[in-house]
């Protein structure tokens, strides 16, 4: 679960992480307000979950009301690489001498935590870190032991920044490694770390990944929402426990277990298809996810062809089966099936299947073939 | 010969009275698993169908000589049961269960590596050696035995494939899947290397995908380390890239990752690489003889 910088804020915040004072907004009147509160100047930030966000006009100084106005107008409602902004961060200006990177990310390659840290943040730090990688100081942290004072320190005096913000730039790090492993992120991302004028050090920004899977130790973050741009069908299908991620093609994949379902988009490619999603009904998919399944499929306009690949181990082929003929019931599709089914009860699911005599349906008995017979009838 | 499991195989369930632990525990035992015992807490004394139900795993083991454990508990007691089956000093540690956060795989694995007891999985569909021991939900009906060791991270992916080969007549020694999740405990190395050692294996099946950089490495070490031929299969040529947030994974994993660039690794170092399920099955009749 991706945060909004605001949101990532609020967290550093509760670990002593030293942040700006600022306010989340959703319309013009409320931005100027906030500015009001906060004192001029401010900074109108866009809340979307992707960079490049100062380079698209999302983030401005503003000096005084008018200019707030002006500039939350114009930036709500703007798309920044493809994501309608429905949110603003209102933030207390900096004035800022230097600008640093700092990150803890999950080295899945170690199986460890890592630290990175650069004196050269900013913008474009992937291209300066792919010039000069030195600049990029890197080290692995024991997860058992914990993020050290040393740790914090190494990285400060190896990435060369000077000497007065040593100490403040290694607190603020340890500090972000209690975000990291207290609130269960997968990603602590800061860029920039400022120095301001004062010679203070804050985090300026925030970019922070929850892992969903410990969202139950953290009911808070939880329920911390983007007012994102979510399709219907990935709505839909997170309403009903399922994992969709829209393609841009024409056909139609519904599988279970992801692997299977990615080996299935890359068959269905290589018979010349384009698939328009990835579904992946799980392990055991019962009818009722089946029934499901295609409903938020048969959604997308688009769709002009569905394959259903279903391998039984834990999932029965005779449960799919009667998950498929209650959503016919349900649907009424106008778009042809091709249906492979193999695995636990396979003749048993094949059999229900031939029985129903449902329109348009088509049983393959191999992955391939099905594949080949989903792109014939796609057009 | 097989891997990780055999008939001398004693197993002990963590979670064995939830519905699904009962279920899979009798699946095994009706295979020909050896099941001597389940743990949960506050139910020792009972049984499961004649398998007695200890409260904690140190009295498991030193009950029932229990050498193997299969953790089935819900996400939130799982790495919980997967550090108290070690510390009872059980050798091998199979978790089924999906869904534990990273940062406690991360723990457990930092962890274990530093013992002797050994984690496969979590998020895994377990490991099934055909003929001996199923511990785990694969259903072991598809496979009988034979010589072609099979190492996956997807389970179902790994039944289809399993499938293929059978169908082309072929058996398997072992069949281990890894898992899926970021920090598994068992690499695809530590399973290739097993399989290197295993004298009844002759053909090493490796079904990775897209994410991570466990098929590199491991291609890495098919270079240096295996004698055996390999053949491997990469799911997510053409999976959409995933929204990446922030630069921190661009800049440690650089184009590492794709599925493109594991099959690429794998290429170098003389494995080959079958584009489709049935593709490797192929590949299998040519290296083996149909």
């Amino acid at each position: 679960m991706d945060l909004l910088e605001y949101q990532g804020k609020q967290l550093f915040a509760k670990h002593g992480v030293p942040v700006s004072p600022g306010r989340p907004v959703t319309t013009v009147q409320e931005a100027v307000s906030a500015a009001d509160e906060l004192g001029y100047p401010v900074v109108v930030k866009a809340q979307v979950l992707i960079g490049g966000r100062g380079k698209a006009g999302g983030i401005k100084l503003a000096g005084d009301r008018e200019a707030v106005e002006q500039h939350a107008g114009a930036i709500l409602g703007m798309e920044i690489r493809g994501l309608r902004v429905r949110e603003l961060w209102i933030e207390e200006a900096s004035d800022i001498e230097d600008e640093y990177y700092a990150a803890f990310v999950f080295d899945r390659s170690a199986k460890k935590p890592m630290a990175m840290f650069s004196r050269m943040g900013g913008m474009d730090v992937e291209a300066i870190t792919a010039e000069d990688p030195e600049a990029m100081r890197m080290l692995h942290v024991d997860p058992l032991l914990g993020f050290q004072d040393f740790h914090g320190r190494r990285l400060a005096f190896e990435a060369g920044i000077p000497e007065d913000v040593i100490r403040p730039v290694g607190e603020m790090l340890g500090k972000l490694y209690e975000v990291f492993v207290s609130e269960d992120a997968t990603l602590v991302e800061v860029n920039p770390v400022v120095v301001k004028t004062d010679r203070s050090v804050n985090a300026l920004d925030a970019k922070v990944t929850i892992d969903g899977n410990a969202l139950y130790r953290h009911p808070q973050t939880a329920e911390m929402r983007n007012i994102s741009d979510e399709s219907p069908q990935e709505r839909l299908a997170k309403e009903r426990g399922l994992t969709y991620v829209p393609l841009d093609g024409n056909i139609g994949i519904l599988g279970n277990g992801a692997g299977l379902v990615m080996s299935t988009l890359d068959v269905v490619a290589q018979a010349g298809g384009k698939p328009a999603n990835f579904l992946d009904a799980a392990g055991g998919s019962k009818a009722e996810a089946i029934t499901s399944a295609v409903e938020v499929i048969l959604s997308n306009e688009r769709v002009s062809a569905l394959l259903l690949n279903i391998f039984g181990g834990i999932t029965r082929c005779d449960e799919v089966a009667q998950g498929l003929i209650a959503a016919f019931r349900q649907v009424e599709p106008t778009v042809p099936f091709v249906v492979r089914l193999d695995g636990t009860n396979g003749p048993e699911g094949r059999a229900l299947l031939a029985e129903a005599e449902l329109p348009n349906l088509h049983i393959e008995e191999t992955m391939l073939g099905a594949a080949e017979k989903v792109v014939e009838l796609a057009g | 010969m097989a891997v990780l499991v055999d008939s001398d195989t004693r197993l002990c369930v963590s979670g064995i009275t939830g519905r699904e632990g009962t279920f899979h525990s009798l699946n095994n035992r009706s295979y020909g698993t050896q099941v001597v015992a389940g743990v949960t807490p506050g139910k020792g004394g009972q049984d499961v169908e004649g398998i007695p139900v200890f409260n904690t795993f140190h009295e498991a083991v030193a009950e029932t000589g229990a050498n193997t454990a299969m953790v089935f508990v819900p996400p939130r007691f799982a790495a919980d049961s997967v550090l108290e089956a070690a510390d009872a000093g059980v050798d091998l540690i199979v978790a089924i269960t999906e869904g534990i956060p990273a940062h406690d795989e991360l723990r457990v694995f930092n962890h274990l590596e530093r013992g002797p007891s050994r984690l496969v999985g979590p998020n895994c569909p377990g490991v099934l050696s055909p003929g001996k021991a199923n511990v785990g939900i694969i259903p072991a009906s598809f496979f009988r035995e034979g010589n072609v060791g099979v190492v996956s991270r997807s389970g179902t992916l790994t039944y289809q494939i399993g499938n293929e080969l059978a169908q082309r007549g072929f058996g398997n020694s072992s069949i281990v899947g890894i898992g899926g999740d970021p920090v598994p405990g068992s690499s695809f190395i530590d399973i290739i290397a097993l399989f290197e050692a295993d004298p009844e294996t002759e053909l090493i099946v490796l079904s990775g995908e897209i994410g991570g950089d466990s098929e590199e490495q491991a291609a890495e070490y098919i270079g240096r380390h295996v004698s055996k031929p390999v053949v491997a299969y990469i799911a997510g040529f053409t999976a959409p890239p995933g929204r990446t947030m922030g630069h921190a994974g661009a800049i440690v994993s650089g184009s590492k990752g794709t599925a493109q660039a594991k099959a690429d690794a794998l290429e170098a170092e003389g494995v080959r690489v079958g584009r489709t399920p049935t593709a490797v099955a192929d590949i299998a009749v040519e290296v083996l003889g149909g």
